[in-house]
């Protein structure tokens, strides 16, 4: 018995590197080679908490994350953080989803996976930050589900009571497993990996499976799957003064303060 | 457009209380509407609401479909989104905006999910425009890095859905005259919606601390912040300006400010009359959290940081120097304010 338990992760740019992220504006098209990476924040909040729960209940939790095998870096620090297997979907077809497209390949991936009691998402990336995926997913699932969760109590194995943000306040709900909770920061603190963890992540089984593999219909993901497309970039105009002042610091200052005097801002 | 279908907007109303964000894309809604010449609709769920539904009105929607029912009052997941559905694939209206709320950003996803259409993400203006010489709307997203932004279009499948983020556009211009047209639309709620969840507890409290979204100054850090250890100065000067406080990702990170008050992508969005960077390099994930303010000054060493872009005035400096400065400067103008 115990929880199955599959954990969304992502791997992203690392925020402190956006600054150095190009655009290719021809093709729409992000360049980011050589940006560290790492896994989204918000996915380790998700995985500690599927961790706290099996470690309450016993059980088995996967991780799953779609993109290149070449860098690994969110896969391995899932395992050593103590998820017990990880899968990864890649597959040219599944490149440039959308939200849904990108809902449908982790769908696809779930049926060959089997049923699961709970499913974490961090509740957005840091990247494209759409929080979209896991109400999506869970949707696709016809499963109930919570974005914003900052606090999950089980009321028995089955049964959740989650506490989920707004703006200033919250709200609580109750719900039936099996269900998804795409969780913030505020849910847990996550535990980093430890030595043992990290020695044993060669060891664990790591699922690597494409578009065929998971019976996944072209038309459902990647580009071609997709409703919403960027059809181009373009330099935002924005209309501002761009006034640099000129002088010692104390001339740049005076003169800054009397701009904003004339602009009527102070 | 060919399209015939209505422009819709999502009424969001909670204990009663209809959120800005609704008026906001009523406005955006009306030109949308104007310029593609067909009618703005919004829609409305909850218990006892039909005040709210003439405060649409008043703003622009010439239409208000009306769902009322004792177990609305509350936001409900699943009841909300399959009623909501169910009243798209009715209607069929072309165009669905939903406000990128806290509910908003949970209940737009489910509802473009069960459609199987696109919903574009907190976008940051949108228009009819031309792609390969083939009327679009066009919906103008926040890019990567530099002042770049994406023209989202969504082709082919209906309703084209988008959320906006609160802030980002003026309210609608509200006028008790306007006639509309109240559309009570019985809603099938069933006892299963609330089978496997169930919304049991709401609760909205008053935001601690200068409210950020009504500020008509806000001071926000960056971290370069660093250099001065943390954000005592910040509050210093938000003090002299009788500002707010705000910070950007890595000021949050820093644990420097709460993510309550994170400008950004996935933070807030002010639009204040002075807009004050400091020591933040300008990633376009932090500036779209700001670009409707009226002046922005910025100060950060880098004469090269995009930041520069995205201001009115300019100080190229070391924070540690420019900073107290600013500080003696500003107090010459402006007598500390009392609590």
């Amino acid at each position: 018995m115990g929880l199955e338990i599959l954990v969304c992760i992502k791997q992203v740019p690392h925020p402190d590197h956006f600054s150095e992220i190009q655009v290719d504006a021809g093709k729409g098209r992000v360049i980011g080679e050589g940006i560290p990476v790492i896994m989204n924040p918000l996915d380790r909040h998700a995985l500690e908490e599927a961790l706290r729960n099996k470690e309450r209940f016993s059980g088995r939790i996967t991780v799953i994350r779609m993109g290149r095998p070449r860098v690994q870096k969110a896969v391995e620090e899932a395992l050593a953080m103590g998820a017990d297997r990880a899968v990864l979907l890649y597959d040219t077809a599944f490149a440039r989803p959308d939200t849904l497209a990108t809902a449908f390949t982790l769908f696809y991936a779930i049926q060959r996976l089997g049923k699961f009691d709970l499913i974490y998402c961090g509740n957005e990336t840091v990247d494209s930050g759409t929080a979209q995926v896991g109400p999506m997913l869970a949707e696709l699932l016809d499963i109930p589900q919570v974005s914003s969760v900052q606090e999950v109590s089980f009321i028995d194995e089955k049964s959740l009571e989650v506490r989920r943000a707004l703006e200033h306040g919250y709200i609580k709900v109750r719900l039936k497993l099996p269900a998804l909770l795409s969780v913030t920061r505020d849910i847990n603190t996550p535990r980093l990996p430890t030595v043992q963890g990290i020695m044993e992540v060669a060891q664990k089984e790591l699922i690597i499976w494409n578009a065929k593999d998971i019976q996944a219909p072209p038309e459902s993901v990647g580009l071609k799957g997709s409703s919403i497309y960027a059809a181009s970039v373009h330099e935002y105009k924005t209309g501002r003064c761009r006034e640099i002042m000129q002088g010692s610091t104390e001339e740049k200052v005076r003169r800054a303060v009397a701009r904003l005097k004339e602009l009527g801002a102070i | 457009m060919s399209d015939s279908g209505e422009i819709w907007v999502i009424g969001e109303q909670r204990l009663g209380r209809l959120e800005e964000v609704s008026l906001e894309l009523l406005s955006k809604g009306t030109a949308l509407s104007q310029r593609i010449g067909v009618a703005l609709s919004a829609v409305l769920l909850g218990d006892e609401v039909e005040k709210i539904a003439r405060e649409l009105v008043f703003h622009g929607a010439e239409k208000v479909y009306l769902l009322e029912d004792a177990r609305l009052r509350y936001y409900q997941s699943e009841a909300y989104a399959r009623l909501l559905a169910g009243v798209i694939e009715e209607h069929e209206p072309q165009v669905v905006l939903i406000g990128a709320t806290e509910i908003g950003k949970e209940l737009a996803p489910k509802v473009a999910a069960k459609l199987k259409t696109g919903l574009t993400a907190h976008c940051i203006d949108l228009y009819v425009g031309e792609v390969d010489d083939a009327p679009h709307i066009i919906y103008v997203v926040p890019g990567w890095g530099g002042n770049l932004v994406m023209h989202i279009i969504c082709p082919q499948k209906r309703p084209q859905m988008a959320t906006v983020k609160p802030g980002v556009f003026s309210k609608a211009v509200k006028d008790e005259n306007r006639k509309g047209k109240i559309i009570r639309v019985k809603p099938d709620v069933r006892d299963e919606d609330f089978r496997r969840i169930e919304t049991v507890e709401v609760v909205e409290e008053s935001p601690k601390g200068k409210s950020l979204e009504l500020a008509d100054v806000v001071v926000c850090g960056g971290w370069g912040m660093n250099a001065l250890g943390g954000f005592s100065k910040i509050q210093e000067l938000a003090d002299i300006l009788g500002g707010a406080v705000a910070g950007t990702r890595p000021a949050m990170d820093k644990g420097w400010v709460k993510e309550a008050r994170m400008i950004g992508q996935s933070g807030k969005t002010v639009s204040p009359g002075l807009f004050v960077s400091l020591g933040a390099s300008g990633a376009m994930h932090y500036t779209t959290g700001f670009m409707g303010s009226k002046v922005v000054l910025a100060v950060d060493q880098n004469p090269q940081a995009p930041i520069f872009q995205m201001a009115d005035i300019g100080v190229v400096g070391d924070l540690c120097e420019v900073l107290p400065c600013l500080i003696e400067e500003l107090k010459k103008y402006r007598m500390p304010r009392k609590s």
